[in-house]
C-alpha cells in the first residue's frame, strides 16, 4: 500500500485509527474521472473524500484552487472546515481551507475570488454564483477535484440538477476535473453514478462495508394506538421511558405541526424535567443553533425534530432514534436511523411509533423492507427545464456564449443527458425573447445574438440574474416575535416563522404552538406576527408547513401483501383481530385489484376506495371521483383521504364503479379541474421564479413593493388565456403531475388494476373503513360554496358594522396586514 | 348586469365587477389605473419579459364594460399608460382598438403620476374634471369634498372560516371614493395600509370587486 503517503498513515496511527478499506480505495482510485462512494453514516466518508486531495497537495502545495467540496447544507460546510483543519494541521500540511456560503462576508468573498484557497467548501448555490462571474475561468483555473457530499439527497432535487449543470460548466473550464460523490445507502447506486459522471463517461461505484444491521422494532406501549390521527400522543409515557434509558434520543416527526404538538404534550408529561429540546425548520435560527449547541455539548436528553435533522453533522452522542408516525418511505427511515450511533460497525437503534392502527401495518411493512435491505425510491425523470433556463441565464451573466457549445456542455450533465436540441432551443428562446406566441419584445430581448454569440442585451441585467440564483423557493413566511412589554414593537424575542396564509387566518386572541410554547396572536406589525405567551392548554394547532409525505409505492405494495397473509403473528393482537374481522365482514384489499366498499352510515351513502396510491394521489382521486359522481347525479357531499383509501359520502350509493375509473375520463376530469387550481398556481410561481420569468420576492422587496408588484396568479391566468402552450405552462403541468397532484400514481393504479374492480355492498360500516370516519381533513364538495360564504359574511358584517367600528376586539373579520 | 348600487355624495353610482364605476344619470363610465404597456416598460427597464398580453386583456375588459353599460362618456382616471413611452409604443392594432372605442364617445384622459403628459390619443387631457357634485382626479387630495380618485390600487382581505379571500376593492366614505386598479397587471395595496387608513374616515366602506360584488366595512 505504497499509495497511502506516510504523513497520512502516521496521522491515522497517532489517532489509534485504522484506515478503512474504502478510504484506501479512494486513494487508489484518485485518478479516475468519477467515483461514487456509498457508505453508511459514520463510515469516515468525508475523510475518504478528502484523502486523495491531502495526498496530492502534500507538504508544500502550490497556489490555486485544488478541490471544491459541495454540501447541501451551509452548516455542514462550516463543520467540515473545522473537522478537516485538525488533521491537516496535525499532518503538518500547509493547506488553506475556506468555506463560502450565503453567510460569508463580502470582503471575504472578494478575497477568495482574488486568491482562492486550496480547498473551498461551499454549497451548490454559491458555486453557481461563482460561475456567473466573468472571472470564473481564472478562479477555477486548474481545479482538479470536486467532492459532492450527501449526493443522494442532492440527486432527488432541483438543487442537484442545478449543481450538475454547474459542474458541466466547471468541467469546460477545467477539463481535467475529477468528480467524487459521497452517498448514504441508496436503492439504486447506478442511478446516482449516472447522475454524477460527465456523460458519456461512467462513474465507478465503491461500496464501503455497510456495517451491522440496525436494531429496529416497533415501540411497545401499554396503550394501543388510536384508530386514526397522526400525533402519537398515546405513546408519550413509553417514549419518556426510552428517553430516560438512553443518552440522547432523536424523536423524528413527519411534519412540523406534529412535532410541535408532540413536544408540547411531552413536556406536559415530563415530570422528571428531562432536558428535551425541539428543532425544526420554522424555528428561529438563533433558537435552532442553541439546541444544536446543547446537543453537541450533550446537555439534552432528547430532541423532537423533523427532516431538519435528516442530514449532516454528527450531533453528540445519539444512541436512539424514535420515528413517530409511519416512516412513509424506507430509505428515509434507514437514513434517519443512521443518525443514531455514529460509531462505525456498531448497530444503530431505532423504535417506530405507529400513530394509528393502519400505521401499525405500515410500520411492519417498513420493518420487513429494512430487514430485506429493500430501499424504495421513485425514479426521477430527466432534468427539469426551468432549471436549464436558469442555467442559460447564469451562463449569459458570465459572458457571451455559443449555443452549440452550450448544448454540448449541458448534455454532459447526468440529468440532462437525454435533452433534445429542440428542447434546449425552446429554453434558449424563452431566455432570449420570452418565447411567446405573440412576438412582442423585438426591441427589448433579454439575450441578443452578436457576432454569432448570445449575450445579455443589457449587461446590467447580470446583477438581477445573480440575485435570483437557486431552485429553493421559500414559501412566504412571516417572522413570529414575542411582543416587547416596552420600547419598539419589534424588539421582542424571535420565535420562528409561520406561513403567511396561516398568519392571515389568525384573529387577535387566537392561540397556536410555536417552539413548544402556546402563544396568543396579538396582531401584525411591520410584517411580523406579534404574540404574547399564553397559559391556555388547548392551542389552535399551527398548520404551517405541513409537508406530508406520501407512502412509497414499495410500502403500499408490502401492506397489500401483508393483508394476504393467513394470519398475522408479527402484528399486535388488537391489529390482527381487526384485520380478521375485516376479512370476515367484507374482504381485504389485494394487490392487482381494486376494492371498493359501499355501505350506508349515518343516513348517507358511503363509498370507500382502497387505492393505496399515497396521500397526494388519493387526495386527487377523491377530487376527481366526486366530480364525476356529481355529474352522474350521485350527489356526493364530501370526501376524506389517507395514504391508503378515500372515503366519499353522499346521498346516493355507487352502483357501477367501472366508468369512474376509465383512464381517459379521469384524465379529462383532471385537465378541467387543474385549470383554476391553487396547486397549479403555486407550481407555476415556483417554475416562473426558477425559470427567470419573475423575480424572487425577498423579504425587503415584499415590504416595500406595495402595489407595484402583482401576484404571479395573474400571469398564470393571462398565459392560460392567451398562450396556453407556453413553455412555462408546459413545465408547470409536468411538475404538478409529479408533485402534489401525483396523477402518475393514479395512472399506475389504474394500469395495475385495469378492470379488476371489486365492489362490495354491505349494510353497515366495515372494520377497515371505520377509522376513516375519524380522519381529519374532510373536504366538502363546494360548487358555489365560496360565494355563499362571502354573502353570508358580508351580511353579518354589515349588520354589525356599527359595533365593529368602535369595538375592535369584536371584529369578526381579520386582515393579514 | 352584475353591479352594486351605492350612493356617494348624493350621487347614485354603480360599482362593476371589473372594477369600473358607472354613473347612470350621466351615462359615464370611469376606470382607473389601466397601466397599458406595462410588460413593455418592465422589459425595457429590467430585461424581464412578462407575458405581453396585459394590454389585450385590459382593453377587452373595457370593451365589454362599454358594451354592457353603453356609456357615452368615459373618464380614465390616470395611470392609463404605464409610462409615456409605453403609451407611445403601443402596437398599431392596440392603438386602432383604443381609437375605435373612443369613436362617438366623449373621452377624458386624466393625468396620472405614470403618465403626466399628453398622449397622441384624441379626447381631452386634463389634470382633473368636475361633473355635477363630483370631482375626478388621479390622487386624493387632503381636504377634498366629493372626490373620485384612483392611484392606490386598494384591495381588501377577509377571512371566511379559515380561508382568506383577497380582492381589489372600491373604498368610500362621506367625502372620498377611491377606485380599484382596472389594468390586468396591477397589484393592490391593502385597505389596512396606513396610507389608506389615514386617508379614509372611520366609517369608510369597501366594495369588493368580482362576483358577487360585496360591500362591507373597510377592513383596517
Amino acid at each position: 500500500m505504497a499509495e497511502v503517503p506516510e504523513f497520512i498513515s502516521d496521522w491515522f496511527a497517532s489517532q489509534n485509527w485504522q484506515i478503512h478499506p474504502h478510504q484506501r480505495d479512494m486513494i487508489a482510485r484518485a485518478r479516475e474521472a468519477a467515483t461514487l462512494l456509498v457508505a453508511p453514516t459514520g463510515g469516515g466518508k468525508t475523510m475518504a473524500g478528502f484523502l486523495p486531495t491531502l495526498k496530492e497537495l502534500g507538504k508544500n502545495p502550490s497556489r490555486g484552487l485544488h478541490t471544491l467540496y459541495i454540501s447541501p447544507l451551509k452548516a455542514l460546510a462550516a463543520d467540515i472546515k473545522r473537522n478537516l483543519r485538525r488533521p491537516v494541521d496535525e499532518m503538518g500540511l500547509g493547506i488553506r481551507i475556506d468555506d463560502r456560503t450565503g453567510d460569508t462576508s463580502q470582503t471575504e468573498r472578494k478575497r477568495q475570488r482574488v486568491d482562492p484557497p486550496h480547498i473551498l467548501l461551499t454549497t451548490p448555490e454559491s458555486l453557481t454564483l461563482l460561475l456567473s462571474y466573468e472571472d470564473a475561468p481564472r478562479i477555477f483555473d486548474g481545479v482538479s477535484r470536486v467532492v459532492l457530499d450527501e449526493i443522494h439527497a442532492l440527486a432527488e432535487s432541483k438543487r442537484g440538477d442545478q449543481l450538475m449543470l454547474a459542474l458541466s460548466r466547471l468541467q469546460a473550464l477545467a477539463p481535467n476535473l475529477r468528480r467524487v460523490g459521497l452517498s448514504a445507502t441508496v436503492e439504486d447506486p447506478q442511478a446516482i453514478a449516472d447522475f454524477l459522471a460527465a456523460h458519456p463517461a461512467k462513474a465507478t461505484v465503491l461500496h464501503a462495508d455497510p456495517g451491522p444491521d440496525p436494531d429496529i422494532a416497533m415501540l411497545e406501549t401499554s396503550e394501543p394506538p388510536p384508530w386514526s390521527g397522526g400525533g402519537g400522543k398515546y405513546a408519550i409515557p413509553a417514549v419518556l421511558d426510552q428517553v430516560r434509558q438512553h443518552n440522547t434520543t432523536l424523536i423524528f416527526h413527519n411534519t412540523r405541526a406534529q412535532a410541535e404538538l408532540f413536544f408540547h404534550n411531552l413536556w406536559l408529561a415530563n415530570e422528571d424535567q428531562l432536558p428535551i429540546g425541539i428543532h425544526h425548520g420554522s424555528l428561529d435560527r438563533g433558537q435552532r443553533q442553541k439546541v444544536e449547541a446543547a446537543m453537541v455539548a450533550g446537555s439534552l436528553k432528547a430532541i423532537v425534530c423533523t427532516g431538519s435533522l435528516d442530514l449532516g453533522i454528527d450531533w453528540g452522542d445519539v444512541d436512539l432514534v424514535i420515528q413517530v408516525g409511519a416512516p412513509k418511505n424506507v430509505k428515509r427511515l434507514i437514513q434517519r436511523i443512521g443518525r443514531a450511533n455514529h460509531r462505525y460497525n456498531a448497530p444503530s437503534k431505532a423504535r417506530l411509533v405507529p400513530a394509528n392502527r393502519f400505521e401499525i401495518v405500515e410500520c411492519q411493512a417498513a420493518l420487513d423492507a429494512a430487514a430485506e435491505h429493500q430501499l424504495d425510491g421513485e425514479a426521477r425523470g430527466s432534468g427539469p427545464r426551468d432549471v436549464l433556463c436558469q442555467h442559460i441565464l447564469v451562463r449569459a451573466a458570465s459572458g457571451p456564449f455559443d449555443a452549440d457549445a452550450l448544448f454540448d456542455e449541458v448534455t454532459t450533465a447526468g440529468p440532462y443527458r437525454d435533452l433534445t436540441r429542440q428542447a434546449f432551443d425552446e429554453c434558449l428562446d424563452f431566455c432570449a425573447t420570452g418565447g411567446y406566441a405573440l412576438k412582442a419584445y423585438d426591441r427589448y430581448q433579454r439575450l441578443v445574438m452578436r457576432d454569432g454569440r448570445w449575450q445579455l442585451r443589457d449587461p446590467r441585467a447580470a446583477a438581477q440574474i445573480r440575485m435570483n440564483i437557486g431552485t429553493i423557493i421559500d414559501t412566504d413566511t412571516l417572522k413570529v416575535r414575542l411582543k416587547a412589554r416596552r420600547g419598539p414593537s419589534n424588539a421582542g424575542k424571535p420565535l420562528g416563522e409561520v406561513e403567511e396564509g396561516f398568519a392571515a387566518s389568525l384573529t387577535p386572541g387566537d392561540t397556536f404552538l410555536i417552539g413548544g410554547q402556546i402563544v396568543r396572536y396579538e396582531g401584525l406589525n411591520e410584517m411580523t406576527v406579534q404574540v404574547t405567551p399564553n397559559a391556555a392548554d388547548k392551542p389552535k394547532i399551527a398548520t404551517f408547513m405541513g409537508t406530508k409525505f406520501a407512502t412509497s409505492t414499495q410500502l403500499s405494495d408490502r401492506i397489500l401483501r401483508i393483508f394476504q397473509q393467513e394470519s398475522w403473528p408479527d402484528l399486535p393482537k388488537h391489529t390482527s383481530d381487526w384485520l380478521s374481522l375485516q376479512r370476515k365482514r367484507s374482504q381485504l384489499p389485494e394487490p392487482g385489484r381494486l376494492l371498493i366498499e359501499s355501505f350506508p352510515h349515518d343516513g348517507r351513502a358511503n363509498t370507500v376506495i382502497y387505492g393505496f396510491a399515497g396521500r397526494n394521489a388519493m387526495q386527487t382521486l377523491g377530487l376527481l371521483l366526486t366530480k364525476r359522481m356529481e355529474e352522474q347525479g350521485l350527489d356526493p357531499l364530501g370526501f376524506v383521504s389517507t395514504d391508503y383509501a378515500v372515503l366519499i359520502w353522499g346521498l346516493r350509493p355507487l352502483i357501477d364503479p367501472a366508468p369512474l375509473f376509465q383512464r381517459d375520463n379521469l384524465r379529462d376530469a383532471l385537465q378541467t379541474w387543474l385549470a383554476g387550481n391553487a396547486v397549479m398556481k403555486r407550481t407555476f410561481r415556483n417554475t416562473a421564479i426558477i425559470g427567470g420569468l419573475i423575480d424572487r420576492m425577498t423579504r425587503g422587496a415584499r415590504k416595500t413593493g406595495r402595489q407595484a408588484t402583482f401576484s404571479s396568479d395573474i400571469l398564470y391566468d393571462t398565459l392560460r388565456k392567451y398562450d396556453p402552450d407556453h413553455l412555462m405552462l408546459e413545465i408547470t403541468r409536468e411538475e404538478a403531475m409529479k408533485g402534489l397532484i401525483d396523477f402518475g400514481r393514479i395512472e399506475e393504479m389504474i394500469d395495475r388494476v385495469q378492470d379488476r374492480i371489486d365492489l362490495v355492498t354491505l349494510d353497515r360500516v366495515t372494520p377497515l373503513a371505520a377509522p376513516l370516519f375519524l380522519e381529519p381533513g374532510r373536504v366538502p364538495i363546494k360548487g358555489q360554496a365560496e360565494q355563499r360564504l362571502l354573502e353570508e359574511a358580508a351580511e353579518q358584517l354589515l349588520s354589525e358594522s356599527g359595533l365593529n367600528q368602535i369595538e375592535p376586539q369584536q371584529r369578526r373579520w381579520s386582515v393579514p396586514y | 348586469m352584475n353591479t352594486h348600487d351605492f350612493t356617494f355624495a348624493r350621487t347614485k353610482l354603480k360599482a362593476l365587477a371589473s372594477g369600473a364605476l358607472f354613473w347612470p344619470d350621466e351615462n359615464l363610465l370611469v376606470v382607473s389605473d389601466l397601466h397599458l404597456g406595462k410588460s413593455e416598460r418592465i422589459a425595457r427597464r429590467s430585461g424581464q419579459m412578462l407575458p405581453p398580453y396585459e394590454t389585450i386583456e385590459t382593453l377587452s375588459r373595457l370593451d365589454e364594460d362599454l358594451a354592457m353599460t353603453r356609456a357615452a362618456n368615459v373618464i380614465c382616471l390616470g395611470d392609463s399608460f404605464d409610462d409615456l413611452e409605453a403609451g407611445q409604443s403601443l402596437p398599431e392594432d392596440h392603438v386602432l382598438w383604443i381609437n375605435r372605442m373612443m369613436a362617438g364617445r366623449s373621452w377624458v384622459w386624466i393625468e396620472g403620476n405614470h403618465d403626466p403628459g399628453p398622449l397622441e390619443f384624441g379626447g381631452s387631457h386634463r389634470a382633473e374634471v368636475a361633473i355635477g357634485e363630483l370631482t375626478f382626479r388621479h390622487i386624493a387630495t387632503p381636504d377634498a369634498e366629493a372626490e373620485v380618485t384612483g392611484h392606490y390600487h386598494p384591495k381588501a382581505s377577509l377571512s371566511l372560516r379559515g380561508r382568506v379571500l383577497t380582492r381589489a376593492c372600491f373604498l368610500y366614505d362621506a367625502t372620498r371614493l377611491i377606485l380599484p386598479a382596472y389594468g390586468a397587471y396591477t397589484g393592490g395595496l391593502r385597505s389596512s395600509d396606513s396610507a389608506l387608513t389615514m386617508l379614509m374616515r372611520p366609517d369608510a366602506r369597501a366594495i369588493l370587486t368580482g362576483t358577487p360584488l360585496c360591500e362591507l366595512p373597510m377592513p383596517r
